[in-house]
């Protein structure tokens, strides 16, 4: 096959079981999807815990686009774009920090931390010339569930809340893990950088076919029982919410086992403090049932993905290129397992991890073999013949099935379409 | 056994310095002649069972025990990193990395009984399947001579870039 580099319409290469290797490697489909998606919908930034005081600021992003989220002198949360207004330069050089405002170091105009212009230096040359609508870029919609803040540079759309549908018992779930209802992320995220297309991390993160390949290693050395999710005998599931938001339920393995923390491969004896944490906020039967369901493993579109418990952001920085952000979930007010969860997260997880470095081997490799022309088309028809809808009305099929991936296009196409 | 280990120290402060400097370096070169090489067990077989191996991330002075790292291994979990190795499944180093590293500017920081703490430079060029990497870190180290060998109490590798998003780190740094 000869590959062709005219325009293309994203309509003809993708349909409902199948779609075209193309996706993931041209530049100009690439720059589609910054417009259509990474600049129109809702994108996850960070989380309040991250600027837990005034005039904190972590530099966050939006795909390639750094982006300062910031807790005014007020208390506010906002989110900058880390350019001066004057010529362009970039404002702030550091990842994070307390500073009530910026001055470019260029030609030191000083802004407030909620991105108005404060000053000019040497203002005679500005005589007459308001500050008044001065200001740093902005992204245009703020929206904050549960402490999760996410950012849309449209000036309209769907809100937060309509965008989450389903998905938002997601968040819900994993909160409902921490005894005050409340998570933190306090411990630093990993970056792991991978020569691949982001959408293949986005795929991977609830696809139930490849764990027991991918990781058959670890599974094998830890003696892991984990493997059986993954099998063909598994009652987990995978579910499409609408909205590009999937999901790997493992609630139903979970309820059969009908042990609390056996999700964290763990005991309410070897984690006292927590449990006596959650039954004191739940009630007994509450509490044991959420340790029974454990926390969920869930991708919100187009880069949040709750992994039980770790926090993964992705971010594409080019079609070729995409950053894995990623950090341990910490349960406030839940001291002894939070070490257990830094631990296993610093062992699973991030460049040296000993499950991720063979996802993002994966990841190197798909993108690989989308150069290769043919063929073409990638097969996502599995499972297919059992998909079904739960009594929420969402897909759902086998732990191994590709409903996630396609609900993942459907909703992709849907907007490449716009 | 490593020929230039089997001289053997009894006692490490009545080395002369000379003679100390030599014989931590021969040790540094021998872990890695056998991490370039993928000499799993015997790479394993230098850790002193109160072990830690640590790849900081975000900055070179943070706490491990609060902050996610790249690598915070203790002697249980750099045992299952060998081992996970040994499958021939741990896909990432399937096939493996081909590696080379250079380790420079050794200095001897402390003597304290039969510990020795160590610092050096070490620059690692990595080719694997999506090319190539050049790894660039300043590692400290303790070493403990036990029945007169040097053996890894711990380690610390810094590298430059860690605050930086940097590729899978799969082979033995
Ligand atoms: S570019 Fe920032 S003050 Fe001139
Ligand atoms: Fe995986």
């Amino acid at each position: 096959m000869v590959q062709t580099e005219a325009p293309s319409r994203v309509a003809e290469l993708i349909e409902p079981t199948r779609v075209h290797s193309r996706l993931y490697y041209d530049r100009t489909i690439f720059d589609e999807e910054m417009r259509k998606i990474w600049h129109r919908t809702w994108v996850y930034i960070g989380h309040e815990s991250e600027v837990p005081n005034p005039n904190d600021y972590v530099t966050k992003s939006i795909g390639p686009t750094p982006v300062l989220l910031v807790r005014d002198r007020q208390g506010e949360i906002r989110l900058l774009l880390n350019k001066c207004p004057h010529r362009g330069n970039q404002l702030c050089a550091y990842k994070q920090g307390n500073r009530a405002t910026f001055t470019c170091p260029y030609h030191s105009w000083t802004f407030a931390n909620t991105g108005e212009l404060m000053g000019y230096a040497l203002p005679d040359g500005y005589e007459g010339v308001s500050k008044a609508g001065v200001s740093l870029g902005k992204v245009a919609r703020i929206g904050i569930y549960r402490g999760f803040v996410f950012g849309s540079m449209a000036e309209e759309g769907p809100t937060l809340m309509e965008h989450l549908g389903g998905a938002k018992a997601a968040l819900d779930q994993l909160c409902d893990n921490s005894p005050t209802g409340e998570i933190e992320l306090t411990a630093g995220f990993l970056q792991h950088r991978t020569k691949a297309n982001w959408k293949f991390m986005l795929e991977n993160e609830t696809d139930g076919y490849h764990p027991g390949f991918v990781h058959s290693s670890i599974f094998q050395v830890t003696k892991s029982g984990i493997a059986n999710l993954y099998g063909k005998d598994s009652t987990a599931l995978t579910r499409d919410y609408g909205n590009g938001h999937t999901e790997f339920d493992l609630r139903p393995e979970w309820r059969r086992l009908d042990t609390p923390l056996k999700w964290f491969g763990t005991s309410e004896e070897r984690l006292p403090e927590y449990t006596a944490a959650m039954k004191a906020a739940y009630g007994d039967e509450r509490a044991r049932q959420i340790m029974i369901d454990g926390s969920p493993h869930t991708m919100i579109f187009p880069n949040l993905f709750i992994a039980e418990i770790q926090i993964f952001v992705l971010q594409p920085v080019a079609v070729d290129e995409t950053i894995q952000h990623v950090t341990a979930v910490q349960f406030k007010g839940a001291p002894d397992i939070n070490r257990r969860l830094r631990q296993q997260t610093m062992g699973s997880v991030g460049p040296a991890g000993l499950l991720l470095a063979d996802d993002t081997e994966m990841y190197e490799r798909n993108h690989r073999g989308a150069l290769i022309h043919d063929p073409e088309w990638l097969v996502l028809s599995r499972g297919l013949h059992r998909e079904r809808t739960d009594e929420n009305g969402f897909r759902v099929a086998h732990s191994t099935d590709e409903v996630p991936q396609r609900g993942i296009w459907r909703h992709y196409l849907s907007l490449m379409q716009e | 056994m490593d020929p230039m280990l089997a001289e053997k120290p009894v006692d490490l402060a009545a080395l002369s310095p000379v003679d100390l400097h030599h014989r931590v370096a021969q040790f540094l070169y021998h872990e890695a002649r056998l991490q370039d090489t993928h000499a799993y067990d015997a790479w394993e077989q230098l850790w002193e069972d109160d072990a830690i191996y640590w790849v900081p991330a975000n900055g070179h002075d943070t706490d491990p025990e609060r902050q996610m790292s790249i690598l915070y291994d203790s002697r249980s979990r750099i045992k299952v990193r060998v081992e996970q190795l040994k499958t021939g499944r741990r896909h990432t180093q399937t096939p493996r990395s081909e590696l080379a590293r250079l380790i420079s500017n050794i200095e001897v920081a402390a003597v304290e009984g039969a510990e020795v703490s160590v610092r050096a430079n070490v620059l690692i060029y990595e080719d694997n399947l999506r090319g190539e990497t050049i790894w660039a870190a300043r590692n400290d180290y303790r070493l403990r001579l036990v029945e007169g060998a040097f053996r890894l109490v711990r380690k610390k590798v810094g590298l430059v870039n860690n605050a930086r998003p940097v590729f899978t780190l799969s082979f033995l740094v």
